[in-house]
């Protein structure tokens, strides 16, 4: 299953309720303001560190660069992927869920 | 609707305010001087580029006090003022001179 | 025309102590946006401004934005008007117009952040500093 978050993990719960409920090697697509969960260094690095280990975990390239993130401070093992990249993901996947 | 300028077409709204800020240049600026009724002489130029290079720089076009007040500070006192400015452009620095340097439309009403 | 004139001669003077607490990351909802079309509104009615950036508004003003590949407004720079507005406050001697611009310690921490990752200077304060700064004021507007 690909699951896709697009809330700052900050701000709200979208993504700790995705981590919570998503099955051992979906994957997770951080889009929009999801992005910031990618970045190391920051309150919420550990918890994904551990969540690449239990799922795929990408990132969208376009809404790093918009926010200044850039794709040397990604967590490693995060992969960065563009639009061509997500639309991959959803063609590989059955079934999508989005935790907005 | 679009203006002409050495053989090349730059689209403009129904204001005369062009579309797409790259494709601005000097021979353009005259012309839509023109259109306005307007003879560019140095001290119009004055105003034009800082309008270009504030917006360059922070991306929208500065509010009237500010215009003036970096005017008075570059040109000194005698040029910091609305009166010099509207005498420059009759109708309105900031809808006139943004026009000719082409920029978009100041929203707002500051 | 007139009367008109009449009313804006019946402010001049008033001063307030204006708060902007931004809270929001700068492009997944309009909030910032908004907030930094009334900050300078209230730079042009030459208020006492604080300028506030806090839980997910302090990547408002992040360094390096490039927003091209999404097809949104990077309105980032807009914000080295707060800046300029803020020296010219403090240079003139004319001008008592107070200026801050404030970054909350905790937030930008938590996000790994340091001062040099923003595009303007900003003041650090931890939550206590914060806390008496938002006693002074006369109006908090958050987004």
């Amino acid at each position: 299953m690909l699951h896709t978050v697009n809330k700052s993990p900050f701000e709200r719960t979208n993504l700790k309720s995705c981590l919570r409920l998503a099955g051992k090697g979906d994957a997770i697509m951080l889009i929009e303001d999801a992005v910031y969960a990618a970045v190391q260094g920051t309150a919420v690095a550990d918890t994904m560190a551990g969540a690449k280990d239990d799922f795929q975990v990408y990132v969208m390239g376009p809404d790093l660069d918009a926010r200044g993130i850039s794709r040397d401070s990604v967590i490693d093992g995060i992969n960065v992927v563009g639009y061509d990249g997500f639309v991959d993901l959803v063609v590989e996947h059955e079934t999508s869920q989005a935790w907005l | 609707m679009s203006y002409e300028v050495n053989g090349k077409t730059v689209e403009h709204d129904e204001e005369g305010y062009i579309t797409d800020i790259s494709q601005w240049s000097d021979e353009l600026a005259g012309l839509i001087a023109k259109d306005e009724g307007i003879d560019m002489t140095d001290e119009h130029w004055e105003v034009v580029n800082f309008l270009r290079d504030y917006y360059n720089e922070y991306q929208i076009a500065p509010a009237v006090r500010v215009l003036v007040k970096a005017i008075k500070k570059k040109f000194g006192p005698e040029k910091g003022n609305n009166k010099y400015l509207y005498e420059l452009f009759p109708y309105g620095p900031a809808k006139q001179a943004c026009k000719i340097a082409g920029l978009p439309k100041p929203t707002g009403c500051v | 025309m007139e009367d008109e004139f009449q009313g804006t001669l019946e402010t001049e003077g008033v001063r307030k102590n204006f708060m902007f607490l931004n809270r929001k990351a700068p492009y997944g909802s309009i909030y910032a946006q908004e907030i930094q079309e009334m900050v300078l509104i209230s730079a042009a009615f030459e208020q006492n401004t604080a300028v506030v950036f806090m839980d997910d508004g302090v990547y408002q003003i992040k360094k390096g934005q490039d927003t091209s590949a999404t097809g949104m407004k990077n309105f980032s720079p807009t914000y080295g008007i707060f800046q300029m507005e803020k020296e010219d406050a403090e240079e003139d001697e004319d001008v008592d117009v107070v200026w801050h611009i404030v970054v909350e310690k905790e937030s930008m921490e938590a996000r790994g952040l340091t001062p040099e990752d923003f595009v303007i200077d900003v003041e650090v304060m931890d939550a206590a500093e914060l806390q008496k700064l938002m006693a002074e004021q006369d109006v908090i507007l958050t987004g």
